[in-house]
């Protein structure tokens, strides 16, 4: 079976929940997430004859951690093949014997889940909560998210149930690496390309 | 006090360390410290010695966002390893688990955080200078007892205030500091809060009370109505408003106009329609609307006539008939200022244009049921009585109030338990009591406080000034109350209040204003339960005790407190003979009177929650006056809506305001002091408008590292206002006015109306006070003002002219 995520965008409120559940159960550094949630939107404003304000300002969230590809760059572009597909879960993980945390799948990876751990000089990232999984649990975020935006399970189930879409901006094009990812879009989508991402200072 | 706080970090750095050194990522080092070793990673646990023993305990996260989060805190060697949410049951939505935000996913930094006050500590410097030296717990309580006695022996119990704080909002047990009071002769009483003055003191004048339709409700809506409400950014709770708002809409399908200055995520998330408007002008808008309605006949006549007061000349009081005072006559420029409030004049007011107030008045008044919500924003300003009852005033005009999809126009409400867990108070001798906002002025002008210039209530003026301060896990003293430069000084003039005692867990900016500042246990480490508060049609209960013994000198309120009245001879009376343990379960009981339903005690502790469902289905507002308005008449003089409040005009009649200060019998749009008209515009040209901030609850959690990083603080401005600043986003920049500076990253955002500028409120302030005075720690705070409203005397956080230049 291979694992994936689902991301509803019509119930995610960008409240960060599911960043901050993943990284109090991985003790993680302040300046590192597994999970990170994109803020996307766009807009112009105009002052009409009479002064007052017309404009098209939209925006959504965005959450988003490590995909899990069928065809993963990270593990494509790895000069030390530290990274492997598990071949029952999906699950793609770096082996830290072989990882000399050199940033390559950090800066290869479109969807930027790999981070390099400076002080251990190792590739970090989602792991799907293998731990979890392997219990019968979700993955922390799926269970923390307040809105029930998220879900985790057999990509195929996934797709059944929510459809096979997996681009939304500003995620790459899904045929890239094919990730195991199912997206509803937010109903503001359709004004996605006149948008940018709006919190870059705020992803980690 | 650093030994311990250095052996906590290096024992939790030495773990993650050991982690890594043995299992190579980071990863390994969740697997460790993270997990659950009984069912996830003992391998990884045999590997580097013994499996600790674990237990899971359940708290709660209670700070004020008006919600309550369950949490299980997962404990080895009585330590916090990590924290689950309420992840029992099915989840099924009416049975919902009650899902913590991310404040409370981070409560374990809090709890384990370096900077925690470990021992009681006594100011040595300045009051406000921060310096402290480490005392005993019976020099402190000594110390404590008698400033206490000497004040009550000096000036008498109203000169002791016990200051509105909301560290631990609804968490029973901070009201143990009021009983203590009470017992000494009582307290000065205050009214209203910094969160809802406005709403709470306007809306009784309208409907007798405050209620709103329970958020649920809106399930069964064809329109919903936002203005200023942003749930999704204040209560982000998963048992909350904000889980109701959108199961809600998803069943209803109902559509969503949000009015706001600023595209709010619960805009985003929620919205059809975005309707941008200038701060302070809602009530402009309503009145245009009003216009819209009654020119082209879409008023529900029928329900005007039969619930109201004051809406057209037939439906005033006898007394004040033929006069042209009406609602109508006001609305349609028959009235004193002879001016048609159209869609136009409200245009060049708010800023929205004329035509999309016409069709925003047809669309409400032609689909039905329509709930119009306003969140407490539009409220907290210089006219926020106006401002609330206007917004109301959509509700009435359509017939919208007291059915299911409908709403009245107030704020968030919902079914709530009816169990009683309060600690029992003995009365309060003190029957005078002032704005809650005002206590700078108690303690600053003391005698010279009125009745009817400052709102002092049960006497013509304050009788003594406050000498004595108890502020248990509250911010207000500077951080969460206005203008912090003035009340700085204020505080800082000894001769004036003359002791200070704080209870916190930091040492917060409010803490260094305490003579003596006690290091207290978190909510979570001392026995108590809470209820929920806004939750839609499932109410609960949560109940916890503490989850780890206490560390370092910290102890719980109540021993502390017992201790104080044990020096005043009073601990038998004060404690009734029990301890902590004893009075959860006795209260715990008390709540059994209510709900006899409820768990036995030994199997709540266990289940931790407790929820119940509304047993209407539906909490709808005022429901009984609606069907029945003789029978079951509002709490008002006449028993009905009164749109012209001939009571308010009365019991104001003699106030002093200042020209810029308004209270109308009508509710209706007023100018406000420093709103976007003040001549203090040509100055300062930018409104700025706080904001409750995701990563923060008020100034609780504000100092979290893992939350500031994900959530930085930020002033949000519009890309034309910043280009013709000449500033780019993530520029660092000084806001400023009369009152102080701030030093902030700007966020340049289409998300907000140009000319206003947003800043989230409860930063910790971070200014050299004895220097410069700029607040590098972007507390809004540090530019309010301290002008209280005309009615509610209270706090106009959201009005406030600054203008912006790189720093």
């Amino acid at each position: 079976m291979t694992y994936g995520f689902y991301f509803n965008g019509q119930r995610c409120t960008g409240c960060k929940t599911c960043v901050m559940a993943c990284k109090d159960k991985n003790d993680l550094a302040e300046n590192i997430n597994f999970r990170n949630v994109l803020e996307y939107g766009g807009g112009t404003w105009e002052k009409g004859a009479d002064g007052c304000w017309g404009t098209n300002t939209f925006a959504y969230n965005v959450s988003i951690a490590c995909n899990h590809c069928d065809m993963p760059m990270c593990m494509a572009q790895c000069p030390q093949g530290a990274i492997e597909k598990d071949a029952d879960t999906g699950e793609v993980r770096s082996d830290p014997e072989k990882c000399i945390g050199c940033g390559t799948c950090a800066t290869t990876c479109p969807y930027g889940a790999p981070k390099v751990d400076m002080e251990q000089m190792k590739s970090v990232k989602c792991n799907m909560c293998a731990d979890r999984v392997e219990a019968g649990q979700k993955p922390i975020c799926v269970e923390a998210c307040p809105l029930r935006a998220l879900d985790f399970g057999d990509i195929d189930e996934l797709r059944a149930t929510y459809g096979d879409v997996a681009d939304l901006a500003p995620l790459p094009d899904s045929s890239e690496t094919s990730p195991n990812l199912v997206i509803t879009a937010p109903a503001q989508a359709a004004a996605a390309p006149a948008g940018e991402l709006l919190n870059e200072r705020e992803i980690l | 006090m650093t030994t311990h706080e250095k052996t906590s970090v290096s024992r939790r750095t030495f773990v993650k360390g050991t982690a890594l050194a043995g299992l190579g990522a980071a990863a390994g080092s969740a697997t460790l410290f993270g997990c659950a070793p009984a069912t996830e990673g003992g391998a990884d646990l045999a590997a580097t010695g013994d499996a600790p023993e674990e237990k899971v305990v359940w708290g709660h996260c209670a700070v004020n966002c008006e919600c309550r989060c369950a949490l299980r805190f997962h404990v080895v060697d009585d330590e916090v390893a990590w924290v689950e949410t309420d992840n029992t049951g099915d989840d099924e939505y009416g049975n919902h688990q009650l899902r913590a935000c991310q404040r409370g996913r981070s409560i374990r930094r809090w709890i384990n955080h370096p900077d925690r006050l470990t021992v009681p500590l006594k100011r040595v410097g300045k009051r406000g200078e921060g310096k402290f030296e480490e005392i005993s717990w019976d020099e402190a309580i000594d110390a404590i007892a008698t400033a206490y006695k000497k004040v009550l022996d000096e000036y008498g119990p109203e000169a002791v205030l016990v200051q509105y704080a909301t560290g631990v909002q609804d968490s029973n047990i901070r009201n143990f500091v009021k009983r203590l009071a009470c017992i000494n002769g009582g307290f000065l009483k205050t009214y209203g809060s910094y969160s809802s003055a406005q709403i709470g003191q306007a809306l009784p004048w309208l409907y007798g009370g405050r209620e709103a339709n329970g958020t649920s409700d809106v399930a069964n809506s064809k329109l919903v109505v936002l203005f200023g409400d942003n749930s999704c950014e204040t209560k982000m709770s998963g048992g909350g408003p904000t889980y109701h708002y959108m199961m809600g809409l998803e069943k209803s399908g109902a559509k969503v106009i949000a009015v706001d200055p600023r595209y709010t995520d619960t805009a985003a998330v929620h919205a059809d329609q975005w309707i941008p408007i200038r701060p302070g002008t809602d009530a402009a808008l309503v009145d245009a609307c009003a216009y819209v309605m009654i020119t082209e006949g879409l008023v529900d006549a029928e329900f005007l006539s039969t619930y109201c007061v004051g809406y057209d000349d037939a439906t005033m009081p006898e007394q004040l008939r033929g006069q042209g005072k009406s609602y109508v006559d006001y609305i349609t420029g028959k009235g004193a200022d002879q001016t048609p409030k159209t869609p136009e004049w409200a245009s060049a007011i708010t800023l929205v244009p004329a035509e999309t107030i016409a069709a925003l008045a047809r669309e409400i008044a032609t689909t039905k049921p329509c709930a119009i919500y306003q969140g407490k924003g539009p409220q907290r300003r210089g006219n926020g009585e106006q401002t609330a009852r206007a917004i109301c005033m959509l509700a009435i005009l359509t017939g919208n109030v007291g059915i299911n999809g409908g709403n009245t126009g107030s704020d968030l409400d919902s079914y709530y338990m009816p169990a009683d867990y309060g600690i029992p108070m003995p009365d309060n001798g003190v029957e005078t009591s002032i704005g809650v906002f005002t206590w700078i002025d108690a303690v600053d002008r003391g005698t010279a406080m009125t009745a009817t210039r400052d709102g002092v209530r049960g006497r013509d003026a304050l009788a003594v000034p406050v000498k004595f301060i108890f502020n248990y896990g509250g911010n207000c003293l500077t951080n969460q109350h206005h203008d912090i430069n003035r009340t700085h000084d204020i505080l800082a003039d000894e001769s004036k209040c003359e002791f200070i005692v704080v209870w916190d867990t930091f040492l917060t900016d409010s803490a260094k204003y305490a003579d003596i500042l006690l290091p207290d246990l978190m909510a979570v480490e001392q026995p108590n339960i809470v209820q929920s508060e806004y939750a839609g049609n499932m109410a609960y209960t949560i109940a916890g005790t503490a989850i780890t013994s206490p560390k370092f000198e910290r102890r719980t309120l109540y021993s502390v407190l017992a201790d104080i009245a044990d020096k005043l001879g009073q601990r038998d009376e004060f404690t009734e003979g029990l301890d902590e343990m004893g009075w959860l379960e006795r209260l715990y009981e008390q709540g059994r009177e209510g709900d006899p339903d409820q768990p036995t005690f030994e199997a709540m502790l266990e289940q931790g929650v407790y929820r119940k469902l509304c047993p209407e289905g539906e909490h709808v507002a005022f429901k009984d006056f609606r069907d029945d308005p003789v029978a079951n008449p509002l709490d008002t003089p006449s028993g009905k809506i009164e749109i012209y409040s001939a009571a308010l005009e009365e019991a104001t009649a003699d106030w002093e305001l200042a020209d810029d200060e308004f209270i109308s019998p009508l509710p209706v749009y007023c100018p406000e002091s420093e709103g976007y008209a003040d001549p203090l515009s040509e100055k300062y040209p930018l409104q700025m408008t706080g904001f409750h901030y995701k990563g923060r609850c008020h100034s609780s959690y504000g100092n979290i590292e893992v939350l500031k990083a994900a959530n930085p603080q930020e002033l949000w401005m519009n890309p034309l206002d910043a280009e013709e600043r000449g500033l780019t986003d993530g520029d660092t920049v000084h806001v400023f006015n009369d009152r102080g500076t701030v030093e902030i990253v700007v966020k340049v955002t289409p998300r907000i109306i140009p000319g206003t500028v947003a800043m989230g409120q409860g930063a910790w302030h971070d200014a050299d006070m004895a220097g410069d005075k700029v607040d590098k720690g972007a507390c809004i705070n540090t530019l309010t003002a301290y002008k209280p409203s005309p009615y509610a005397k209270a706090n106009p956080s959201h009005t406030n002219l600054v203008e912006v230049a790189r720093a």
